[in-house]
């Protein structure tokens, strides 16, 4: 449950920092990255140019996204080099389906 | 009384001199201003005692009034009290900004003054520019006199900056008519104008806190931002109790006293004008001279416009037979100004609610002198004896 507006900060001021991670953005994609771990190189580009901080890395290894947050703008999938194409956008609801 | 030691009378200043006078008092950490008639010799004199070292102030010289306010707003995140001074087009071109000031609930005083907006362009008296900015979720305070202008400055800076109300205050005085004309007034020692406001705290932490990282004007979606409007609308609404209580400890140190209006001969009056800032000097003239008659007349000058203390107003009200309020400004809502329209809409509750007409006077300085007081009081009266209204808004003053 948020606070109500008597416990809230005045001033729309935001008191802690790195708060945006509370703010789920998942829900604004359209096409959703899907990622082939036996083509990935690691060379974390997709990782540098996500601008939602969405790609996840753990010790070296680019192991999935983080779907809370990623809008599936793409970019990952786009710097992802030529000759790798590890990252493809698909439809959000036909892979549902 | 000791306080009365500490109080220097009869010194005359115009009104702007008075303004920079309290600004210089108060000393604040910054003020940024981009000068406008009539407003400029308040800043003009302000940076005088800066230049001189008379004050401590960072004075910030910018390029618009969009920027005087937008630095302001920057300042007063930082932690530093701010003031500016601003009329009429400079007020308009700071619009976005005066949002973003009560929005992020800074507490910025900035006197106003009043000036008509363009087109046609014109540089005297109306309440136009202030009128407009009066949703902007500032407080306002409307003064009379110099003395008015320059109690008001002070008690703003101690409105402004109280712990649950935050918000900016606007001290609204004419444009020439008591900007610039010399009064006799009295000034409080600066010691005694330091004590008053004291030291601004901001308890939230400020931009330059580098120990506590703060987000100042944050993005706020659909399921925040409505919670930061109610917290806005409750601080106004306090606002009323901080602001009679700044006026009865200002009273102690000045002998003056304010609250949200003034009432002149009104105790059995029978029609009643009700009219902001120095055109309320003049009407008192005329309520003297229908009162020499025998004939039951009284003033109401609203001092604080907002909040609007509707309560209070209908209380003031509910006796009088006919009231008649004269606006210095036009809504164009085809049916009345803006003081209009809030004390008609004061006066709902009442059961026995009074006659109540508008009249809109003195656009871009136009005159409005005692004769012209006279007539709308002998109109009042007339509607009070033949029981009915002929026309509800109309223009006074004005060649047909």
């Amino acid at each position: 449950m948020k606070k109500g507006w008597k416990e809230t900060p005045i001033r729309g001021i935001i008191l802690e920092a790195g708060s945006a991670h509370e703010y789920s953005t998942g829900g604004w994609r359209k096409l959703k990255p899907v990622f082939d771990r036996t083509k990935c190189i690691d060379c974390m580009f997709c990782w540098v140019f996500c601008p939602d901080s969405a790609v996840i890395v753990e010790k070296g290894k680019m192991i999935g996204f983080d779907l809370e947050h990623c809008k599936g703008c793409g970019i990952c999938a786009m710097e992802c080099p030529d000759k790798v194409k590890a990252i493809t956008m698909v439809e959000e609801e036909k892979e549902k389906k | 009384m000791a306080a009365e030691a500490k109080i220097k009378c009869s010194v005359g200043l115009t009104g702007n001199s008075a303004v920079a006078y309290a600004m210089k008092q108060i000393n604040p950490d910054v003020v940024a201003a981009y000068p406008i008639t009539p407003s400029t010799t308040i800043v003009e004199e302000f940076s005088g005692y800066v230049a001189d070292g008379k004050v401590d102030t960072e004075f910030v010289t910018v390029e618009s009034e969009h920027s005087a306010m937008s630095a302001c707003i920057g300042a007063s995140a930082a932690g530093a009290r701010v003031m500016t001074a601003t009329s009429s087009q400079g007020l308009a071109l700071m619009w976005e900004m005066l949002y973003i000031a009560s929005g992020m609930r800074l507490p910025i005083v900035m006197t106003c003054v009043n000036r008509a907006l363009s087109a046609p362009l014109n540089i005297h008296c109306d309440h136009s520019d202030s009128m407009g900015a009066r949703d902007s979720g500032w407080i306002q305070l409307y003064s009379e006199t110099v003395q008015e202008a320059y109690d008001n400055v002070i008690q703003a800076v101690r409105i402004a900056e109280q712990e649950n109300i935050l918000l900016p205050v606007m001290v609204c005085l004419d444009g020439f008519i008591t900007s610039h004309s010399i009064e006799n007034l009295c000034l409080l020692d600066d010691d005694v104008i330091k004590k008053f406001i004291g030291e601004y705290k901001p308890s939230q932490p400020s931009l330059l806190d580098v120990d506590h990282p703060t987000t100042y004007g944050a993005v706020a979606l659909p399921d925040s931002y409505m919670e930061a409007r109610r917290q806005q609308a409750e601080a106004m609404t306090l606002s009323k109790d901080v602001i009679i209580n700044a006026a009865k400890d200002f009273e102690k140190i000045s002998g003056r006293s304010y609250g949200l209006m003034e009432k002149y001969r009104m105790d059995d009056a029978d029609a009643a004008i009700v009219i902001l800032n120095s055109a309320a000097g003049t009407t008192k003239v005329a309520v003297d001279e229908m009162r020499n008659k025998g004939l039951k007349v009284g003033l109401l000058k609203p001092r604080v416009f907002r909040p609007f203390p509707y309560i209070e107003m209908a209380e003031a009200l509910k006796n009088v037979k006919v009231i008649g309020v004269l606006d210095r400004a036009d809504s164009y809502t085809s049916f009345g100004g803006p003081l209009f329209t809030e004390i008609r809409s004061s006066l709902y509750e009442l059961d026995k609610r009074p006659k109540i007409i508008n009249r809109i006077f003195g656009l871009g300085g136009r005159d409005y002198g005692v004769k012209d007081s006279l007539a709308v009081f002998e109109e009042l009266l007339k509607i009070k004896d033949m029981g009915k209204i002929d026309k509800v808004y109309d223009y006074i003053s004005v060649r047909e």
